[in-house]
């Protein structure tokens, strides 16, 4: 275990379509919302963390904080996750007592932000744009054929994992699509880049969301449960998908959760709760075998039989998802936020009393991966 | 309608995209290893060795794997529905590339067909694309 807990935790008062919030806005509202959580004030951070734009330093102003230790690591939407790993180390090394890591983004409504295009000399813009890569789904989603050929993986199957992910959605006021859907309905959503229809890709929304760490040895002072943080990891593999490894497995996820597992000595049985990050259908796939949750090539078929959806043998991704939930650009902060809910109880759809809730982040198109394992209770 | 987006080589790439102007793709091998790779860059990825150079590779590949866009790039909005693919070289290496000359359906695009290289012109530059290997040679508009 790293010695670190969440102490506060807590999102922007709504998600969704925000077009009179720009980003700047929802990360102080996160952050705000996520110091009274822990039942602390501004002037108890001394440490800050998040992605390069708007960046630590402009947070931390912003919010009157004089920050003794930042950290502005940016590798996607799993970036938050690694915040919480550095952050662990930063506290255990006595660089900060209290850090607050914060995420908005005006992923929708793009509240002053510039348009997305990589720079014409970069890797991406000499290899990639030219052949027409548009944004994720023209790019995240070509691995999802070779995978497909080589493990059976059905259209079908891949469809349920958005039917799945809608059933947790449908209990859960705040997730932006709760109807019901089936997997026909799925199929008969418009075509984005095959085989990916338009409900296997995640929703684009404004939101925002901030965490408190602190000691282990301060659990008990917070208005909240302690939730502790027992294993960290953090990877990297390619910044352009053609150059992953195998497209059927991803090399940082494994790592990432090695790593995690490892310093938290658990195994997979010991996990009540599970969050992959889900930009897409596949990534719960690809995400389920990486942990070694299940075998290589049965992914598919677990979620198909009903085992992550409610009243299933592993619950995952009990907010509903980026399928379902929200999806502002950088997800991994709304999947942390529900890893400690369901620690500390008070999810919207809680599971039976999970002691281990396990978080898997992805950055870029599996270019990044943090991983996180949450406790009840230090071991 | 927009543009296509057009690559500006640096001086680590500029051999690929010399290579592509004379007809020829040109990959990196390690002098070490012996290892090829792509994209460029100046360090061998298998052993770390700089001692790296440029080879003309046979321009033949398979399809690894591809989406088909529904939703075009600027300049692609005649093209779509196309296919962003990722083929491997006969040396090994994968790159992504767009599919000529074969219709781009789910159909027509199997997974392993034997692909090999052909060129288009794209700004001032010569873009490498694939085509199936059994048609004959040709330009891309």
């Amino acid at each position: 275990m790293t010695g670190v807990i969440i102490a506060g935790a807590a999102e922007t008062d709504q998600l969704g379509k925000l077009p009179d919030h720009s980003a700047l806005q929802l990360h102080a509202e996160a952050a705000l919302n996520a110091v009274a959580d822990a039942g602390l004030t501004l002037k108890d951070i001394d440490g800050i963390a998040t992605v390069s734009s708007p960046g630590p330093v402009q947070i931390a102003h912003s919010l009157g904080i004089v920050p003794r230790w930042m950290d502005g690591t940016g590798v996607g939407g799993t970036s938050f996750l690694l915040h919480v790993r550095h952050a662990a180390a930063a506290i255990m090394a006595g660089y900060a007592s209290t850090v607050l890591i914060t995420h908005g983004e005006s992923g929708r409504s793009r509240v002053g932000a510039a348009r997305f295009a990589p720079a014409p000399s970069s890797i991406q813009g000499q290899f990639e744009a030219p052949y027409g890569v548009f944004g994720a789904t023209t790019a995240f989603t070509i691995p999802a054929l070779r995978y497909m050929k080589d493990y059976g993986l059905t259209h079908e199957q891949l469809a349920y994992v958005a039917v799945a992910q809608r059933r947790w959605a449908a209990k859960n006021p705040r997730a932006m699509y709760r109807d019901p859907i089936t997997v026909d309905d799925v199929l008969a959503s418009r075509m984005v880049a095959y085989p990916f229809h338009l409900l296997e890709c995640c929703l684009v929304t404004d939101g925002g969301g901030a965490l408190i760490l602190t000691s282990a040895d301060r659990a008990g002072e917070f208005p909240k449960p302690a939730v502790h943080v027992l294993g960290t990891g953090e990877s990297s593999e390619t910044p352009v998908i053609s150059q992953m490894a195998d497209f059927t497995e991803s090399q940082a996820f494994r790592l990432a959760g090695q790593a995690a597992f490892a310093e938290a000595g658990i195994g997979t049985g010991d996990v009540g709760h599970l969050m992959i990050y889900d930009a897409f259908a596949h990534l719960p796939i690809y995400g389920l075998e990486a942990l070694g949750f299940v075998p290589k090539g049965e992914a598919g078929t677990f979620i198909a039989d009903g085992n992550t959806e409610p009243g299933g043998s592993l619950p995952l991704n009990t907010n509903g998802g980026g399928l379902s939930y929200t999806h502002t650009g950088m997800y991994g902060m709304f999947a942390i936020q529900e890893s400690v809910r369901q620690v500390r109880r008070e999810a919207a759809a809680q599971v039976d009393g999970p002691e281990i809730s396990v978080v898997l982040g992805n950055g870029g198109m599996f270019a990044t991966s943090g991983v996180l394992v949450l406790g009840r209770h230090p071991r | 309608m927009g543009q296509k987006a057009v690559p500006v080589p640096t001086p680590d790439t500029q051999p690929f995209w010399d290579g592509c102007a004379a007809g020829e793709l040109r990959i990196q091998r390690c002098l070490d290893c012996d290892q090829p790779y792509f994209y460029p860059r100046p360090v061998c990825p298998a052993c770390g060795s700089a001692r790296v150079d440029w080879f003309t590779a046979s321009g033949e590949a398979t399809l690894y794997s591809y989406v088909i866009n529904h939703r075009p790039a600027p300049g692609f909005e005649d093209e779509a529905p196309y296919a962003i693919a990722v083929v491997q070289l006969a040396e090994g290496p994968r790159m992504m590339a767009n599919l000529i000359g074969v219709p781009n359906t789910p159909e027509d695009l199997v997974l392993d067909m034997p692909l090999r290289v052909t060129f288009t012109r794209r700004g001032d530059l010569s873009l490498p694309l694939f085509t199936p290997a059994a048609t004959a040679p040709e330009t891309a508009p």
